[in-house]
């Protein structure tokens, strides 16, 4: 059986990109393996750890269950697409660091693409609205406790709330 | 001074760009994918396989089965220690690939395949004939005349039986008023769930071996590998990358002797063995499953007269850590509410199920289950107050245990239960959560648990340390005690910045360990990080400083007592003026034409001392009768664990311990079925890990009573946390039902069956 | 990497049509997230498939020209939740499907592929089946439309033609008008599991909010395949809006419901929570629709 192939031009964190893809690829595959963007972690491969998670055209997916021939003509960004170009953070990278949300630093890619889809909304969400949105990590170092607080404080601060981001 | 504040992570900033470099993301691309065959029976041997499909797959390059092992070394997986004491060394029964089959998911036979897909393939092509045997899981089973036996020189599966007896049992239970209370105790078996599953790589690299691994142990894994594959040790590399979690379960040496197998069979062509998140389930290690029954006898007055113990613990097919986990339990039974009068049984048994190892907390979760769950029945029997029962009978403050010369030095029980119920609001709530009517009621509940830091007495206690200073007049500092995401680089940063007088930004800590460059160390468990890369920290970072001042002596023209380094600069101690800066002087140490100095020192320390650490959990639930369901609505612990080293990674170290004890109170549990001995639920859907919506936010806080015998007054703080949060839950729910539950976890299945038996439902 | 044999990616609904019938062994593949995990397992490795992921046509929420309701087979969940005209009419739907999986999966599920799967634990299985969904499913012969507790068939096993792909589902305006309803998931854990059991009612309350002029329920994991309660519907019907007869209508549903014994959950203990679910669901399904419950 010879390998099918088929051209993949997408965004991939604000750059246009192309590459020929082998089709059985997953989008996981194809980032880590073809772009070596090395964030995409692989945990589980079947969706249930969030390890992989990137973003497709602003919403999160996990790209392991993801065809990469189906990323065509999309955008896509991951954590490596984050920080500014002299390696500046973005605020919710800085609070992942101040509020130790970090700790093995495996799961953190993807939780860091989910909060940046929550913070997008541009609106202030409940703490049970908050969890909810950040469901699709496991983590087994922080309890999500401090990852909660890295999100919730980032939240509130862009929307000027800085008083009550201290108080969380 | 550093140590004590909240300093941020030194590995953070490359964590949140997501540029941190795990062992995947280092293996070059060209790899030989491999693939292990696990057997598809409980009990039983391979008669023989049937390659021919499977070898004629493209892209297959080669299939090694166990009839491939040509000369058998039986190897010890723990990661413990080696001892020279032949009777102290760990049990050797693994090959890296097994004939004889003990469990559903033994190693039979490895693909070795150009890219995954193939080697998925040719591990489904392939055919196994096996002879089958008949198959136990349970202890007890195990234990009986006749049944299925897993290894020759065990009779009755039973691996090691421990006894500790104190005064007499049999005559002080005749004293007249005694009240017995008496109960079984079951905890689950549950699996670590590091993120970042099982990894390694294996290469030849001259007429040598280069492993890298996610392990928590690097230098072990290169004595076991040398044992497993009859090679000198020193013909092995061992390097460690950073690692996706590890909890215990890469505390084990797991992959590695079978991958550098493989590779050395290909005549060391790099080979990657990725374990799936299913088979890192089933095939590594998972945590013992421990039954114990207890039995006490009170005086009315709420003291004991006399108490026994029995723990069975299911070790699974092999035996890595074997008895040490029973054991750890067992140890702390007669310590954490002494009695003159004790009587302990300690089993270790094998089943014909997943191999269980170490796991966060090595075996006191389990022993806290059991002996917590039992304390609030004793206290309920007798209509005390569960705190005030707790405080009569806890050890007291000055008690020395004899064997590892461990003491409690301060009030820490009282101060850390008193800190607790303040957090919660205990009092209050516990008077208004009594005598509740209703489908939905709810309870607070609380734990103590007892901890010891590190291994001595029991093993070998040893840390080296080198630290190497550059002409900037920062250091590198390196120690064999590794960084597995718990933190221990950031802590032995502050520790070194301290000890040496330099501002942290100058301690570069070397994260990755290389057994051919890092100094001598056995690694990460026990938690005992802090506690012994302490004092090689300290000792060797006074060797360093003595080493600059006795430079600066030359360049200053001042006695060395006069001298010392303070924030990175040389500082005359009697005026307090600054001399010249650190930077000044290792440079000229460095190209001096008359005297150049490599200015470095390296030590070990070996630590003949350990300490208690003390703690624990409050708890308060919501109970949903009718759908037998429990929501944490808040929780709390508190520790004791000495002076802390930096609050911030403290706390979230205490979160994760509380998340890890969440699971087991609440929702963990591996499944086998009966019928066959297959592991059901080997994945994270169906493996109840508590998710982002299944905690309630977490609190963690400190008492902070210095450990005397710690080189900066640290001692465990790492696997604590993990230990007291579920019997704090089960006795909440009790208090909220009047249900006494003890069978972890606290699910719906178990909530129903108890609630049906107490006509709640 | 997947084992994958050939993908073919079909561009509009004819063109997956042509591909299935040049394919007739040919897997679709929608969002892929039961899929590609099948693959992976080994149970379906080495297949062909037929990608319909890329049919935006097959993307949204509509209304037809009855009223009905039309959800486009490929809409994710996370966009029937969001939808306006879910949240106004059928506001139940939306929260069933938010509680698959986690937001990832919510993102990349669709309904199509979460009832084509025919499996009994879909969380929008239930609820369409207790708002009488009609299945829209195009192939070769054009365009045909079943009542959904004819497309399920057995478990994993619907009635999907060769050649035929499901374009649409399709909520009548006779079924949604009036009604008020609310889904319980049971599950192990708050985010990330499949339903142990999920019970999704709806009623329809007189214009003096004191009967149950109807009420409709539906269980997913009460038996092989998704189910109504016919039996509780008929003791329901008709009767006024009180505790006890809320209690009378959550016990018949035992009538019904058969339930497996698995390593799962017991069976005795899934005929209990479905009762505990039957009677909740109600209760909130009146308090929606403007009812009080007489205790």
């Amino acid at each position: 059986m010879s390998n099918q192939y088929k051209l993949v031009r997408c965004t991939i964190n604000g750059k246009q990109v192309e590459k020929m893809v082998d089709v059985r690829a997953s989008l996981t595959d194809m980032l880590r393996d073809d772009y070596r963007l090395t964030s995409v972690k692989k945990g589980c491969e079947v969706g249930e750890c969030g390890a992989c998670n990137v973003l497709i055209n602003g919403e999160s997916f996990n790209s392991c269950i993801y065809l990469a021939v189906w990323a065509d003509g999309k955008e896509i960004l991951t954590l490596e697409g984050l920080a500014g170009p002299n390696g500046e953070l973005s605020d919710i990278q800085q609070a992942f660091i101040d509020e130790a949300a970090v700790q093995c630093g495996f799961c953190t890619p993807g939780f860091i693409m989910s909060a940046t889809e929550l913070l997008q909304a541009g609106r202030e969400f409940s703490d049970d609205e908050i969890r909810k949105r950040m469901s699709g990590h496991l983590c087994r170092c922080t309890g999500y406790e401090n990852i909660f607080r890295a999100v919730k404080k980032t939240m509130l601060r862009r929307l000027g709330k800085n008083k009550e981001a201290d108080a969380v | 001074m550093y140590v004590g504040k909240k300093v941020t992570r030194v590995d953070a900033y490359d964590k949140v760009l997501g540029r941190t470099k795990y062992t995947d993301d280092l293996c070059d691309k060209g790899a030989y994918v491999a693939r292990v065959l696990h057997a598809a029976i409980a009990n039983g041997r391979v008669k023989s396989f049937d390659l021919s499909a499977a070898e004629r797959i493209p892209g297959v390059v080669k299939i090694f089965t166990c009839f491939d092992l040509k000369e058998k070394h039986y190897f010890p997986t723990a990661g413990h220690p080696w001892s020279t004491d032949e009777s102290h060394q760990d049990v050797a029964d693994r090959l890296v690939l097994t004939e004889r089959v003990r469990f559903y998911g033994d190693d039979i036979a490895a693909v070795v395949a150009e890219d995954e897909v193939a080697a998925a393939q040719a591990l489904r092509a392939i055919k196994v004939e096996y002879e089958e045997y008949p198959f136990v899981l349970d202890v007890h089973e195990a234990m009986k005349e006749g049944a299925p036996q897993l290894h020759e020189d065990y009779p009755n599966n039973i691996l090691k039986h421990t006894t500790i007896r104190k005064g007499d049992y049999e005559k002080a239970i005749q004293e007249p008023g005694l009240i017995k209370v008496e109960g079984w105790y079951q905890t689950p078996t549950v699996q670590h769930c590091h993120i970042e599953n099982f990894i390694c790589y294996a290469e030849g690299t001259g007429d040598r071996l280069k492993i890298v691994t996610s392990t928590q142990i690097p230098h072990i894994v290169r004595r076991v590998v040398g044992q497993a594959l009859g090679l000198p040790w020193g013909k092995i590399q061992v390097i460690k990358p950073y690692i996706g979690g590890g909890f215990g379960n890469k505390q084990d040496v797991l992959y590695e002797p079978l991958c550098a197998w493989l590779s050395l069979q290909l005549g060391g062509h790099l080979v990657k063995l990725d374990v799936p998140r299913e088979e890192t389930f089933v095939s590594t290690r998972v945590r013992h499953a421990i039954h114990s029954h207890i039995i006490s006898w009170v005086r009315p007055d709420g003291t004991f007269a006399a108490r026994k113990l029995e723990a069975f613990s299911d070790q699974g097919a092999y035996a890595s850590h074997g008895h040490s986990i029973c054991a750890k339990g067992a140890g702390a039974f007669p310590q954490l509410y002494p009695c003159d009068n004790v009587e302990v049984d300690a089993y270790t048994v094998f089943t014909n199920k997943s191999v269980a190892g170490a796991m966060r907390g090595y075996g006191i979760p389990q022993a806290m289950w059991a002996v917590e769950c039992h304390t609030e029945e004793v206290a309920a029997r007798l209509g005390m107050d569960p705190i005030e029962f707790r405080r009569k009978n806890l050890m007291p403050v000055g008690y020395t245990d004899p064997f590892s010369k461990n003491e409690l030095y301060s009030d820490t029980f009282r101060q850390c239960m008193d800190k607790g119920m303040e957090a919660i609001d205990y009092r209050r709530k516990y008077e208004a959560y009594q005598h509740q009517t209703g489908d939905v009621r709810r309870g607070v509940g609380m734990a103590v648990f007892w901890y010891n830091t590190a291994v001595w007495p029991i093993s070998l206690e040893t840390s080296s340390c080198r630290m190497v200073l550059n002409q900037d007049g920062s250091l590198q500092v390196q120690v064999g005690e590794t960084e597995i995401g718990q933190g221990a680089d950031t802590a032995f940063s502050q520790m070194a910045a301290d000890v040496v007088g330099v501002p942290m930004d100058k301690i570069h800590v070397v994260s990755c360990q290389d057994t051919d460059v890092t100094p001598f160390g056995t690694g990460a468990y026990a938690s005992r990080q802090t506690y012994t890369a302490g004092f090689s920290i300290r000792q060797t970072g006074m060797l360093l400083k003595e080493r600059i001042l006795k430079y600066a002596q030359e360049l200053t023209r001042m006695p060395p007592y006069n001298l010392d380094v303070v924030d990175g600069k040389i500082v005359r101690i009697t005026d307090g003026r600054e001399l010249m800066t650190l930077e000044q002087l290792a440079t000229e140490a460095l190209y001096s034409l008359t005297n150049s100095q490599h200015i470095t020192a390296e030590s070990t320390a070996q630590i003949k001392s350990n300490a208690y650490s003390f703690g624990c959990t409050f708890a308060e639930v919501e109970v949903d009768i009718p759908m037998c369901k429990v929501k944490l609505l808040d929780i709390v612990n508190v520790h004791d664990a000495g002076t802390i080293v930096n609050p911030a990674l403290a706390e979230a170290q205490v979160h994760g311990g509380m998340s890890m004890g969440i699971g087991y109170g609440l929702s963990e549990k591996l499944l086998y079925d009966e019928k066959t001995g297959r592991p059901l639920n080997d994945n994270l859907l169906d493996y109840k890990l508590s998710t982002f919506m299944d905690h309630p936010r977490l609190r963690g806080y400190f008492v902070e009573n210095p450990e005397p015998t710690s080189a900066f007054g640290t001692k465990a703080l790492g696997e604590p946390p993990a230990c007291s949060v579920a019997p704090a839950i089960r006795n909440a729910v009790y208090q909220a039902t009047g249900v006494f539950l003890n069978d972890a976890p606290v699910n719906p299945h178990n909530l129903f069956r108890r609630f049906r038996e107490e006509h709640l439902i | 990497m997947y084992d994958i044999k050939a993908l073919y990616e079909a561009q509009s609904v004819p063109h997956a049509i042509e591909l299935l019938l040049e394919h007739p062994n040919a897997q679709i593949i929608a969002g892929g997230s039961d899929v590609l995990v099948q693959i992976r397992e080994g149970k379906r490795a080495g297949c062909e498939l037929v990608s319909i992921y890329g049919l935006d046509e097959l993307r949204g929420v509509r209304y037809e020209e009855d009223g009905a309701i039309r959800i486009g087979s490929l809409t994710s969940f996370s966009h029937i939740t969001r939808d306006p005209i879910i949240q106004e009419k059928i506001n139940v739907l939306g929260q069933a499907v938010d509680q698959v999986g986690g937001p990832q999966i919510r993102n990349i599920g669709t309904i199509g592929g979460n009832t084509c799967n025919g499996v009994t634990s879909a969380d929008s299985a239930s609820t369409l089946f207790a708002w009488d969904a009609v299945i829209e499913l195009t192939g070769p012969e054009g365009v045909r439309r079943v009542p959904i507790q004819d497309f399920y068939i057995k478990a994993g096993k619907v009635d999907l033609r060769p050649g035929e792909i499901q374009t649409g589902i399709l909520i009548p305006k006779v079924a949604y008008e009036g009604y008020q309803g609310h889904y319980i998931k049971y599950a192990m854990r708050n985010a990330m599991d499949i339903a142990t059991t999920g019970c999704s009612v709806n009623v329809k309350l007189s214009p003096d909010k004191a009967v149950m002029e109807d009420v409709r329920i539906a269980y997913g994991v009460a038996g092989p395949i998704p189910m109504r309660s016919a039996t509780a519907e008929g003791r329901a019907k008709g009767r006024p809006t009180t505790a006890e007869e809320i209690k009378a209508f959550a016990q018949t549903v035992l009538e019904d419901i058969n339930p497996r014994d698995s390593w799962r959950a017991a069976k005795e203990f899934r005929q209990h929570i479905a009762v505990v679910m039957a009677e909740r669901a109600l209760r909130e399904s009146i308090r929606l629709a403007g009812g009080v419950i007489h205790e």
